[in-house]
């Protein structure tokens, strides 16, 4: 009998989540790790659910995050939260209001080599952390809750390597920008991209986290990046049940495996990037835009992709030495989670912000999706660290939304014009 | 007659995050495309076409955008390709997401779908054109969604519809 052909870590992952070994193409049903929605999806996974069963696979598998508008804005949204609770205490499952799901999952919950199944399309997130975590709808969702399995093709992978190094003022956020432009909105449809390369080998869970998420812009059913020892330290860390085995050689793909394509891109060279409205693709070098003069009415510093401490502190640094922003910009704040909040306090950043006259909020979702806390208003324009300007996706449909860093975003908060940060750091 | 889109619709054109908050499809089909083309909403009839470029539905996983195009009674969704989710979704809720070449219909063509022979006809222009259509997608839409195939045959009935 032929032996185990070469995987790709996707492969893998799927493999030991079926029984069997699985190759890009196959049609299998996984049994999930765990399954998670959020305070809008959870809402319509209600009906689906209560068609296939009345009580969730495993308690203790299953998570609900109430993270996009919390506390309730409005009556609408009160009422999905009240059904919501309704359904979760019936099913005695934790509701976490703790921030966005998918820093809060990074924080507290995912393991490496799991494969995690979440109503929610930017679940890619996750796979910095060397797991398999796909978004899907809610109906997907209801029947993993009911039943622990979700039937799926085994993807094909998109190998991105990254190689270089960063010169000051430019940012993870920035390569994801240029992957975008470079791939397009559908560029990794249907696949996983799996992040390697010296670069990701010394970039930070969290920055790796900023590129799984973004992936998902381009379509990726999931982002991965291999296990490896700064995975293995930031679990040490916060894990109690994390054991330290040896997962390097595990969960990795082989040398031989089959990639859709490979794609390399070096980093030394690239400037600070800022996607234009309303595409995610349409990407362009924010100084070649400074002559523009962009009046920028709206900084929203939040989101899954770019609202960790390390992204507060890099707005810190932008604005410790000016000291000041411009008088007509709002600049709204938005920690990914009560974590990083609490550290932004203990380090002063709440503070500091607030007295410049940021507005700071409670962690969770923010503004990026126009349900609650900065929904902006016809003409008006934001430059926001999120990763969507779709057209009305803030509020109003003609309202403009341009993607950046942390630095760009609180460089343009400082001048009040879309601005090149690298003046400021 | 057939709605006609570009490429990248995404599903914040389709359904916006501020107004979906519904669990009721009636109500989101009053939003649907509210702001991108509102007169969609208005004068959508049942047996239309939605007939787009590449890569319908991106963005959101949110599955309104599939829930209330379904609750407008239109024909089906035609498209170049579809992204991830939402075909999914259209598979899970039982709304016809069909891949074939949309480069030549028009607003007025006449259409006629052959779902036995996975076929569209372009009655106006005389064109035949190919459908990708999986067997999962084809029995759901008959089976009026995932949730009562599943019900019928079980979860391992579908990994052998999508072989």
């Amino acid at each position: 009998m032929e032996g185990r052909k070469d995987q790709t870590l996707a492969e893998k992952i799927f493999s030991m989540h079926c029984g069997r070994d699985v190759y890009a193409g196959d049609v299998v049903l996984a049994d999930l790790d765990l399954v998670f929605a959020h305070d809008t999806t959870c809402a319509w996974l209600l009906e689906p659910f209560y068609q296939l069963t009345d009580r969730v696979w495993n308690k203790h598998k299953v998570f609900i995050f109430f993270d996009h508008a919390f506390p309730a804005p409005n009556l609408q949204i009160a009422q999905f939260h009240a059904r919501i609770r309704r359904f979760a205490n019936e099913q005695d499952i934790p509701i976490i209001c703790e921030g966005v799901c998918h820093q809060v999952l990074i924080e507290k919950l995912i393991m490496p080599g799991q494969l995690i199944l979440g109503a929610d399309s930017h679940t890619p997130t996750g796979g910095a952390l060397g797991a398999l975590t796909i978004g899907a709808g809610s109906t997907d969702v209801a029947i993993g809750m009911a039943t622990g399995k979700c039937w799926f093709i085994v993807p094909e992978t998109i190998r991105i390597e990254i190689t270089g190094k960063l010169k000051p003022g430019v940012f993870v956020k920035d390569i994801g920008l240029l992957i975008a432009k470079t791939i397009g909105p559908e560029g990794a449809d249907y696949k996983v991209v799996e992040f390697t390369g010296d670069a990701v080998k010394n970039f930070s869970v969290f920055e790796r986290a900023t590129l799984t998420n973004m992936s998902s812009e381009m379509g990726a059913k999931a982002a991965i990046v291999e296990f490896d020892q700064q995975v293995c330290e930031y679990l040490k860390a916060r894990r109690d049940n994390f054991v330290e085995t040896d997962l390097t050689e595990q969960l990795k793909s082989d040398l031989n495996a089959r990639y859709h394509k490979i794609l390399s891109f070096d980093i030394s060279t690239l400037e600070p990037l800022v996607a234009q409205p309303h595409e995610i693709d349409n990407v362009i070098e924010v100084k070649k835009l400074e002559p523009e003069k962009i009046k920028v009415d709206q900084v929203f510093l939040g989101s899954c992709t770019n609202a960790r401490i390390d992204d507060l502190e890099v707005a810190f640094n932008v604005f410790k030495k000016v000291k000041r922003i411009n008088k007509s910009t709002r600049l709204i704040i938005t920690p990914a989670s009560r974590e990083v909040y609490l550290e932004a306090e203990r380090r002063g950043y709440l503070k500091f912000f607030t007295e410049l006259g940021a507005t700071v909020t409670n962690p969770g979702c923010g503004a990026c999706l126009g349900r609650h806390l900065g929904i902006l208003y016809d003409e008006e324009v934001c430059v926001s660290t999120s990763n969507r300007n779709f057209m009305g996706r803030m509020g109003s449909p003609r309202a403009r939304i341009y993607l950046a860093s942390p630095a760009t975003a609180a460089a343009s908060a400082v001048t009040g014009f879309l601005t090149d940060p690298r003046e400021f750091l | 007659m057939n709605w006609i889109f570009g490429d990248n619709l995404n599903t914040d054109l389709i359904t916006p995050g501020r107004l979906n908050i519904s669990t009721v499809p009636e109500e989101l089909a009053k939003v649907v495309f509210l702001e991108y083309c509102p007169s969609f909403s208005k004068e959508v009839k049942p047996e239309d076409f939605v007939v787009a470029g590449r890569n319908f539905g991106c963005g959101s996983s949110r599955e309104t955008a599939v829930l209330a195009l379904k609750a407008c009674q239109i024909k089906a969704v035609l498209a170049k390709s579809f992204a991830r989710i939402f075909y999914r979704n259209c598979i899970n809720n039982g709304l016809l997401a069909i891949i074939t070449d949309t480069s030549n219909i028009e607003k007025d063509d006449e259409l006629e779908l052959d779902l036995e022979k996975r076929v569209l006809l372009n009655k106006t222009k005389g064109i035949h054109l190919q459908l990708v259509l999986p067997g999962l997608m084809l029995e759901s839409y008959r089976a009026g969604g995932i949730i009562p195939l599943i019900k019928q045959h079980g979860l391992d009935f579908l990994t052998r519809l999508t072989e």
